[in-house]
């Protein structure tokens, strides 16, 4: 439920379908909570994600992006996730380079049966957002 | 190809300061290889400068094109209506490419996003290295492809130098000697009595600048 004046950060966790989305049902098995201010988007593999994705979020009032993805050697489309981590490294680049904080966009590796690891990446993630206020873009409005 | 890449946001910023609509311009070919200006980096500048421009409360309409080739005048015509949108024009081509877009449309200012590098070819993914110096005397066919006057730290025609070491420049260890290239390939083709040759000092006349040449379609 969002109290009305406390900042409740919008994040968008682009998820693997084969590992990251997976994880996030795992956790809803399992009964554990995490935010729901995480919006969770489903892709293919992390592969499919591009900076533009991650810019476009941040134009339309994201304040946090997550990649969440397979660990290393274990993804399904071989380099997904290592194309993605060159991507959100890229990403927070072009964002510094405009005074949007770096750490603000970030890539998790995870398996799909770690479902409380699901929810523990979301629960560090919503707090660090939460200390870092609203995207300074979005508090320009 | 042209090797180019992105100028500073901070130095383009400053370049589009006071006008309230542009119009990014791509081009499709060299730029888009080396990543620097194809459609792909039209939308991520759009992009940054949007949220820039929102992040500090200025007003900026950003159009967006790419075409083939920013150095024909036949492919920049076409853009007529779009460029009279805008107030000014970020052309994100090679150096060539800024002077005929500002020559096709000399009413509006044409500024460049990128600084044009060199023109070379592609050593692995995203690592892009300078191959020629457009001298205007190709000198490839004695040195077995491999161009001494750029890829040599000295330019030298004579080579290889004292400094060469196990294969790598003494300017540069992280650069391969040229002229150990060279007389590798030369060994490998049978070819060595080239390298045997005294070759003179280069005529650098051979080039005036602006280079220009006229010639007839076969």
């Amino acid at each position: 439920m969002k109290i009305k004046g406390a900042f409740s950060p919008d994040i968008i966790a682009f998820c693997c379908a084969q590992s990251a989305y997976q994880a996030a049902d795992t956790a809803g098995s399992m009964r554990i909570s995490y935010p729901e201010n995480i919006r969770v988007i489903r892709v293919p593999c992390v592969g499919r994600v591009d900076v533009l994705h991650i810019l476009r979020a941040f134009e339309r009032g994201a304040d946090g992006v997550l990649v969440l993805g397979c660990h290393d050697e274990a993804c399904h489309h071989l380099s997904g996730n290592t194309r993605a981590k060159n991507r959100v490294q890229k990403a927070n680049t072009l964002l510094q380079e405009i005074g949007i904080d770096g750490k603000r966009v970030e890539m998790f590796t995870l398996a799909p049966n770690q479902g409380s690891r699901f929810a523990r990446i979301a629960n560090e993630v919503n707090e660090r957002i939460k200390e870092l206020g609203p995207s300074p873009v979005k508090s320009a409005d | 190809m042209i090797i180019a890449e992105r100028k500073p946001l901070e130095d383009i910023q400053e370049m589009i300061t006071g006008y309230k609509k542009i119009l990014i311009l791509g081009c499709g070919t060299c730029v888009t290889i080396c990543w620097a200006g194809g459609e792909k980096e039209v939308a991520v500048l759009s992009s940054q400068l949007r949220l820039a421009s929102k992040k500090n409360g200025n007003e900026l309409a950003i159009l967006e094109d790419t075409i083939e080739r920013q150095c024909e005048k036949e492919l920049i015509e076409v853009l007529k209506d779009k460029v009279q949108q805008a107030d000014a024009v970020l052309s994100m081509a090679c150096g060539i490419g800024v002077q005929t877009v500002a020559e096709i449309f000399p009413d509006v200012p044409v500024y460049p996003a990128l600084n044009t590098k060199f023109m070379g070819m592609p050593e692995r993914e995203g690592v892009w290295v300078e191959t020629c110096r457009a001298c205007g005397d190709c000198f490839l066919d004695k040195t077995g492809g491999i161009c001494p006057i750029v890829r040599c730290a000295k330019g030298l025609l004579n080579g290889p130098c004292g400094g060469t070491n196990n294969g790598k420049c003494e300017v540069d260890p992280e650069k391969d000697c040229a002229w150990t290239l060279i007389y590798r390939k030369l060994e490998r083709q049978g070819r060595l009595d080239v390298m045997r040759k005294y070759y003179p000092p280069r005529n650098f006349q051979t080039v005036i600048r602006p280079g220009k040449i006229e010639t007839l379609q076969a």
